[in-house]
């Protein structure tokens, strides 16, 4: 996926070293392959890959990482309903994908 | 729960997502070897999305091993997932759940005869996701069935819009200048959602929005001899600016279809993104309307 890239420092994505096993969990799930497990620990080697499909969150057993929680796709229709719903101050589900 | 072939107690579970392009892309590539194939219940949507739902989780697959009685069928206790469940299926907590082991296998159904052959291994190829042109062909028709319904709508009031002009209303001018307007939104849709898509990698920039709005600029220019009424300026003008916009918007949509774009980013690229998209919509309606008078 090198070839596609998208913007640059947005991605919510944390990393607690600190709290980190070092299972290897997050390194096998990520489909972009952004980390890898240096000395023991999980290391983030290319954040800007990140699309926070929340792989790496999910898997982890120690709650280590931390991905923008928000589960919707990121398609347009979704974000301009999520958007109009805090307007509005409404639950929504809306989305056609 | 399915067999594929003929599996015995010790054959490998395969666990999928009732999407029936899934399952049937799972079946066709085990054509030849036998295993079990253990289905959730995702109500008809895909691996990826389904996980990224909740839908597709770890809760649910217990469910699945337990009411499928798998622990009498098998005599091992292990679940093969697809890497692209692992967003809603956290493995850690399926063994507490049902008593097996969740491991990851490939991204692609394709390689998972690679992956049992090799000892339950993938390699970086078989776990990093891809966006080839064909993949993104795929996509095309899908992004172009959804928006039938505002296309519908949109051009009817274009067309009833058309109709404006120095003698109140016209419905010859409803016709002839409607049909150039549809056919200015055919053709931006094109631009944004089938264009932009298949020449993604090749198109400067990063976010969606500017992207389309290169393509929809340039088919818009292109198609400036076709659709606009040449004697009209301002009517010119009007479509151009419809089709950039409306390309831009179609190409911006697409991002919920890539697998590489955080939602965060396509928050930030459509803060920035919808107020020019929306600018250019009022534009071109207002310059439409007005070409009929200043021409």
């Amino acid at each position: 996926m090198k070839n596609f890239r998208y913007i640059d420092d947005t991605a919510i994505l944390q990393l607690n070293v600190e709290a980190c096993i070092g299972c290897g969990n997050c390194v096998t799930v990520c489909p972009h392959r952004i980390f890898e497990l240096q000395d023991k620990k999980a290391k983030i080697i290319d954040y800007n890959a990140c699309m926070e499909c929340g792989a790496c969150s999910t898997n982890c057993p120690v709650d280590a990482i931390y991905v923008n929680p928000d589960d919707g796709c990121g398609c347009a229709a979704y974000i301009i309903n999520s958007w109009l719903s805090k307007i509005r101050g409404k639950q929504f589900n809306v989305c056609s994908c | 729960m399915y067999c594929v072939g003929n599996p015995a107690a010790e054959s490998p579970v395969l666990v999928t997502a009732n999407y029936k392009l899934s399952f049937d892309s799972l079946r066709k590539e085990l054509s030849d070897i036998d295993a079990w194939i253990l289905v959730a219940d995702t109500r008809g949507i895909n691996v990826w999305c389904a996980a990224g739902k909740g839908t597709f989780s770890a809760e649910e697959t217990s469910y699945q091993v337990l009411k499928t009685r798998l622990a009498e069928i098998v005599s091992h206790r292990e679940l093969i997932l697809p890497q692209f469940a692992a967003t809603g299926v956290a493995s850690h907590k399926l063994n507490k759940k049902c008593g097996f082991k969740g491991i990851f296998g490939p991204l692609r159904a394709a390689d998972i005869k690679k992956f049992l052959s090799k000892g339950r291994k993938a390699d970086e190829t078989m776990r990093s996701v891809t966006f080839t042109l064909g993949e993104r062909l795929v996509l095309v028709p899908v992004e172009i069935s959804l928006i039938w319904k505002p296309f519908f709508l949109v051009t009817l009031a274009i067309f009833i819009l058309s109709g404006i002009n120095p003698d109140i209303y016209s419905f010859g001018a409803a016709w002839t200048r409607g049909l150039a307007a549809a056919g200015s939104t055919v053709l931006a849709i094109l631009a944004g959602a089938m264009l932009t898509p298949l020449l993604l990698p090749w198109i400067p920039g990063r976010q969606f929005w500017l992207k389309g709005l290169q393509i929809g600029a340039l088919a818009g220019l292109a198609s400036l001899p076709f659709f606009s009424d040449g004697n009209n300026f301002t009517a010119s003008i009007s479509l151009l600016l419809w089709i950039t916009a409306t390309a831009s918007f179609m190409a911006m949509n697409f991002t919920g279809a890539t697998p590489f774009t955080s939602l965060s980013g396509v928050e930030k690229e459509m803060r920035h993104g919808l107020p020019v998209q929306i600018a250019g919509v009022f534009m071109a309606l207002v310059l439409w309307i007005a070409a009929p008078f200043i021409g």
